[in-house]
């Protein structure tokens, strides 16, 4: 693999195709828990991981699966690493385990995760495929992230709340108020601020990329529109 | 053709066999690997529970290993035979941490821990899991909010039966404008739990005594 080849896979990943902002693949667990940036982010991480575990155990593997049978084969395989991640969790990080432990068996049915094997990983080699699963899970991460800053800055006035449940008691103080004696605003919390959040940061993203092209190719340039989204029975 | 429909068939049929006997294979070990660990951060996690409402000095015994089970029960809202764990002090039973569930929480069940003394009043009350609405219901958990505690030093008498209800239905427990719906099933639960205590009492303090014998035998022929 080329260093180009490298970087794009990783813009690809991250900001191209970004499955939060533009691929609206995996919606369910991205409005389910981004309330807050400890959830969101804690979710992401295990759910880049799984991508790119898959994505490295499915490329080397792909030959070897009939096209009838890959889609059994690969969700057998995703639900196979998702479970050793959720028993390796449980075990080794318990703390992190009970604030995700719920979430962590539903990446099996985030669709982000099985449409990056069928499209990527079963056509390209392993290191690529797994390069491509951890970029992809990182922008959904950096999407998460921004989601749940937003949601709980809106929703409670803090921001990083419940990082104890992380990294243990002391990480208590590493909470921010940022809005002192705030009542919390609701609607932030529920999963219509998540729509909303989630709208205006898919408009944000198509704003710069129009300026981006625009300064590329002068005024007359007008922007693709987004297609695609997953199908409601994947979750 | 149709036999080599019927061989394809087969090739695909066995692929995905195996596949998931190699899957197994993996679960199995990581099952096996893990199996040992999850059971020991399980039971401090649990340890740390019952730490939380039954205080230091209620017990002095291994509390996590002095279980009982405690069949399926409408009181108790459980469904299956869930252990009770009975602390002592100097071997006399002291405390005993049960389980209930309130099955009429907005989201659906509401999980609790109750710890009851030996004389009926409440030690401690945490909900372990629940699905109430993030920032209105959810003050149920003690990580939101000191509510739960309400409920400390309460017991069947302390406030009678009209008052375990939630200050909007006449009772006496606090609640918050907007969400009664969780506190409602919350403190119903709990007054079930103290109900269910104190019918079984003899046998979940395990008094042997031959009056208790006596009420029992008279509670089965009265049946």
């Amino acid at each position: 693999m080329t260093s180009q080849e490298f970087r794009d896979i990783f813009y690809n990943g991250v900001w191209k195709q970004n499955t939060g902002l533009v691929q609206l693949l995996g919606l369910c667990p991205i409005l389910a828990v981004s309330s807050s940036v400890v959830n969101a982010v804690s979710l992401g991480l295990a759910t880049a991981l799984v991508m790119t575990l898959s994505g490295a155990a499915i490329a080397p593997i792909r030959q070897l699966v009939p096209n009838e049978a890959r889609i059994p084969v690969f969700i057998l395989i995703i639900a196979v690493l998702v479970t050793i991640v959720q028993f390796t969790m449980n075990a080794y990080m318990y703390k992190l385990y009970l604030v995700l432990g719920i979430f962590i068996p539903l990446i099996v049915t985030n669709c982000i995760v099985l449409a990056r094997i069928e499209s990527f990983a079963s056509k390209n080699p392993m290191l690529d495929s797994a390069l491509d699963g951890l970029a992809m899970g990182l922008g959904l991460t950096a999407v998460l992230a921004v989601l749940g800053g937003i949601r709980e800055i809106f929703g409670h006035g803090t921001l990083l709340s419940g990082i104890d449940m992380v990294f243990g008691e002391a990480a208590k103080s590493w909470v921010f108020t940022v809005i002192p004696g705030y009542h919390g605003f609701l609607l932030a919390i529920l999963p219509p601020g998540a729509f909303i959040t989630l709208g205006m940061l898919i408009a944000a993203k198509n704003w710069l990329n129009l300026r981006a092209e625009r300064k590329l190719k002068g005024a007359n340039a007008t922007i693709v529109p987004i297609e695609g989204g997953c199908s409601p029975a994947m979750h | 053709m149709r036999r080599t429909i019927a061989k394809a068939s087969l090739l695909t049929a066995l692929n995905l066999l195996f596949f998931a006997v190699i899957g197994t294979a993996l679960l199995a070990i990581t099952y096996q690997l893990t199996h040992d660990p999850i059971a020991h951060s399980e039971e401090i996690e649990k340890l740390k529970l019952i730490a939380q409402i039954a205080p230091a000095g209620s017990y002095d015994n291994d509390i996590i290993r002095d279980t009982m089970q405690l069949a399926p029960d409408a009181l108790l809202g459980n469904d299956d035979t869930t252990p009770a764990y009975l602390g002592r002090i100097n071997g006399r039973p002291s405390i005993v941490v049960m389980q209930a569930i309130a099955p009429d929480g907005y989201g659906g069940k509401i999980h609790m821990v109750i710890a009851v003394r030996r004389d009926g009043r409440i030690a401690g009350v945490r909900v372990v899991s629940d699905q109430e609405t993030p920032g209105l219901g959810d003050y149920i958990e003690i990580a939101k909010s000191r509510w739960i505690n309400g409920f400390d030093g309460k017991s069947l008498g302390n406030p009678d039966d009209s008052g375990w209800k939630v200050k909007k239905d006449g009772g006496s427990f606090d609640y918050m404008a907007g969400a009664t719906i969780s506190p409602r099933a919350v403190v119903k639960a709990v007054h079930n739990a103290l109900q269910y205590f104190a019918q079984h009492r003899d046998t979940l303090l395990q008094i042997r005594g031959h009056a208790a014998e006596q009420a029992e035998k008279d509670k089965g022929e009265n049946q």
